[in-house]
């Protein structure tokens, strides 16, 4: 067991994985001899030579391409797309190609694929390097769709997305990449080496696709939350002493329903938290299903707490970041209600 | 007064519209044999006036001549012209079955047949085609069963793609054809990958990529291009010039580059024009290519000149946008009679023999045809299972799906 940050367990997954699976490669831009911009493929160029971890061009299109190519042949790609904001060029490919492959040739041909990409904001990258596209994964039938929330997660989960035989999209908080960010941009960032769920085994070991964890108790309300608002939402409940229970849910698509619906019956209230806009987002996924599984036993109805439906800014960051001070008004308008 | 009058926008035309009379006078058609056939460790910079010009085997008289001749043997040769009738037969039965309503939709490769099945016969099994929709040839000249690919035009209980693919739309590993995609260009980068991770591998087997005339203006075909060039993939890239992209000419795509082929060019690639309608010679600069990328040379890129002498698909209708006589006076001929012709001069063939073949052609595809339908057709027969629709789309089925087919009542 070592002390990681996130890219350090993103790093070590990969490398647990090129080891163990000789058909692994790893590509991107950036990621061969300079180890990625934010250094998550450093050193495995140099470990497992330059036809394992090598450069692309800059072309998102051509690497998602080459990659679903190279899944055709046989090979298991984990690509690195520099930021989330610089997928769209290849979304064709994602969303037409990779996820369809399988089906449309009725197994014939399949595409074991992950695409990794750091998301969200936090970092002042403005409206290019902040984006939180999730939803229009989500919404592709034959993609999965994860966004961890912690060390621990992210490389169980980053093993079981190279092992597994569809293609995953592997959504890095790029604000959790040091540490436990909270939303309190004012005060300086806890380091994962001072939080346990920074303790990850150096082997291997997986985290199933499509199970949530409940990361804190309660039985006042429920926040379902994912990513970075994991954090923000637990600092929420904290600050109003209200007992909500906090699901993070890890896996987007598949979505652990079980998990949300147990959660909501018990507490019969709901706050939906995500980063990405509002309209038509994730969160709207969410609440249309806690509304048709949970009806019943709700006592208020169900809020969410997103960024708001514009672009990202760049210097009004902290004013569009959902933060602790909107999650916890949400949690005391459900409270009320 | 400015010195600089108004701009104005330039919109190509095709030389000629429906009611005009076909003008193929801008098509500068070399003679056979004149194009030099190069080693295949060339430099790709002394051969870039291989980008322009058009290899040719068969001259009018039928012969075989030049530096790109003399590759295959009268057997090959008869094997590849009756590939080509049958796809010719194929087509028209299925074009009929189309208009019968037996399937919703139909793509026919009048007059281009000689680039898939040619091309075909320059691979090896394992290699691996990621096709458009117009080369089908691969699977008719690697013996694929007609039936199966009738199974999938009509979506029935045999379908191997379970009724979820439109019709034309393929898919066999062992076939070396990869499942087509309906988007445009986006197979072309995957040849390239699939030819990155053969070579990633150690491997033996190389890739092709194919691409229309229209499609090289997607971004994908240039991603494919630098990434072909940049890890010297063993690919081979395919264009094929069949002068239409629905009703669109190739001058559109094409813009102000000399030819299609000059495109790579630009990234270190060998490039090659060949007469698309010629059976030898589509081999042998295939074989050329494929030869090339074995020995670890690298990507080369084909342009293959022809012509769509069909329509783009059943819901096209050509004559709309060009003359109705356009087709016969395409200068590079009919790709069936000619390389009919050359056997005949090579005496290895016949007219008796050709109208035999024919006849027992037909028979062999209404047969497949019979027993494809026994299987059901769009609107008739045996259908694949709804309980279908909801499988494959992962490897496990995920509960949400699971819950939705429970739903359907599956």
């Amino acid at each position: 067991m070592a002390r990681m940050t996130m890219i350090e367990a993103v790093r070590s997954a990969m490398d647990v994985s090129m080891a163990r699976d000789e058909n692994v490669v790893v590509f991107g831009e950036d990621v061969g001899y300079f180890g990625g911009v934010f250094r998550c493929t450093q050193g495995l160029q140099a470990k497992y030579g330059k036809t394992r971890c090598f450069d692309a061009p800059i072309s998102e299109s051509g690497i998602v391409g080459t990659a679903i190519g190279m899944a055709a042949y046989g090979l298991k790609p984990c690509v690195e797309i520099q930021f989330a904001d610089y997928m769209y060029p290849a979304y064709d490919q994602i969303t037409q190609e990779a996820a369809r492959i399988r089906y449309r040739s009725n197994g014939d041909f399949t595409c074991p694929i992950v695409l990794r990409m750091p998301t969200g904001g936090g970092i002042f990258g403005g409206q290019t390097h902040s984006q939180s596209p999730e939803a229009l994964f989500t919404h592709v039938c034959g993609l999965k769709v994860i966004v961890p929330s912690n060390p621990y997660d992210a490389k169980g989960l980053l093993i079981s997305a190279i092992e597994d035989p569809d293609p995953v999209m592997f959504l890095e908080p790029k604000r959790l990449y040091n540490g436990p960010f909270d939303g309190h941009h004012e005060r300086p960032v806890t380091p994962w080496s001072k939080h346990e769920l920074g303790d990850v085994p150096e082997g291997h070991y997986t985290i199933p696709i499509g199970k949530a964890e409940i990361r804190r108790k309660g039985s006042a309300v429920t926040v379902v939350a994912y990513g970075t608002m994991v954090h923000v939402a637990l600092a929420a409940a904290e600050e109003t002493g209200i007992d909500a229970e906090v699901i993070d849910l890890r896996s987007l698509l598949p979505l652990d329903l079980d998990t949300i619906v147990q959660s909501v019956t018990k507490t019969g209230r709901c706050v939906v938290v995500h980063e990405a806009t509002l309209t038509s987002g994730f969160g709207a996924e969410l609440v249309s299903l806690v509304q048709e599984h949970c009806f019943y036993h709700l006592e208020a109805p169900v809020v969410r707490v997103t960024g708001w439906d514009t672009p990202y800014p760049h210097a009004q960051e902290w004013d569009y970041f959902p933060g602790p001070a909107r999650v916890g008004r949400a949690l005391t308008e459900v409270m009320e209600a | 007064m400015d010195e600089f009058s108004r701009l104005s926008l330039h919109v190509p035309e095709p030389a000629v519209r429906p009611g005009g009379q076909p003008d193929f006078s801008n098509v500068k058609i070399p003679k056979a044999g004149s194009v030099p056939r190069p080693e295949v460790d060339v430099a790709p910079e002394e051969i870039r006036d291989l980008a322009f010009s058009i290899i040719r085997v068969l001259n009018r008289e039928g012969e075989a001549v030049g530096p790109w001749a003399g590759l295959l043997s009268d057997a090959e040769l008869l094997a590849g012209l009756r590939h080509m009738m049958m796809l010719r037969a194929f087509d028209a039965r299925m074009l009929m079955a189309q208009r019968q309503g037996k399937t919703s939709f139909y793509m026919q490769h009048l007059g281009e047949e000689a680039v898939s099945c040619a091309f075909r016969r320059a691979l090896r099994k394992g290699d691996m085609n990621f096709p458009t929709y117009r080369q089908a040839g691969l699977l008719i000249a690697d013996d694929y069963p007609m039936v199966e690919m009738m199974n999938q035009i009509f979506s029935n209980e045999s379908d191997p793609c379970h009724g979820r693919q439109l019709p034309v739309m393929y898919t066999s590993k062992e076939h070396g054809f990869f499942t087509i995609s309906g988007n445009l260009a986006t197979q072309y980068v995957q040849a390239v990958g699939w030819a990155m991770a053969s070579a990633i591998k150690n491997d033996t087997r190389i890739a092709a990529g194919w691409i229309g005339d229209g499609s090289t203006a997607e971004s994908d075909f240039h991603s494919s291009l630098v990434f072909a060039s940049t890890y010297r993939a063993p690919v081979i890239l395919n264009i094929v010039n069949n002068q239409w992209a629905i009703s669109t000419f190739q001058g559109i795509a094409r813009g102000g580059s000399g030819t299609f082929a000059a495109r790579g060019l630009g990234f270190g690639i060998p490039a090659l024009r060949v007469d698309g309608n010629d059976y030898l010679a589509v081999y042998a600069v295939a074989r050329w290519a494929a030869e090339r990328a074995r020995r670890n040379l690298g990507p080369t890129l084909i342009e293959y000149v022809t012509y769509r002498v069909g329509a783009h698909s059943t819901s096209d209708d050509p004559s709309a946008y060009r003359p109705k006589t356009e087709s016969e006076a395409w200068p590079l001929g009919d790709p069936v009679l000619r390389l009919k012709k050359h056997l005949i001069v090579r005496g290895a063939w016949s007219e008796e023999r050709h109208a035999q073949a024919e006849a027992e052609i037909t028979d062999e595809v209404i047969q497949a045809q019979k027993q494809a339908e026994s299987h059901g057709t769009l609107h008739a027969g045996g259908k694949p299972s709804v309980r279908d629709i909801f499988e494959g789309v992962y490897a496990e089925m995920p509960p949400h799906i699971r819950r939705q087919r429970q739903k359907a009542g599956y």
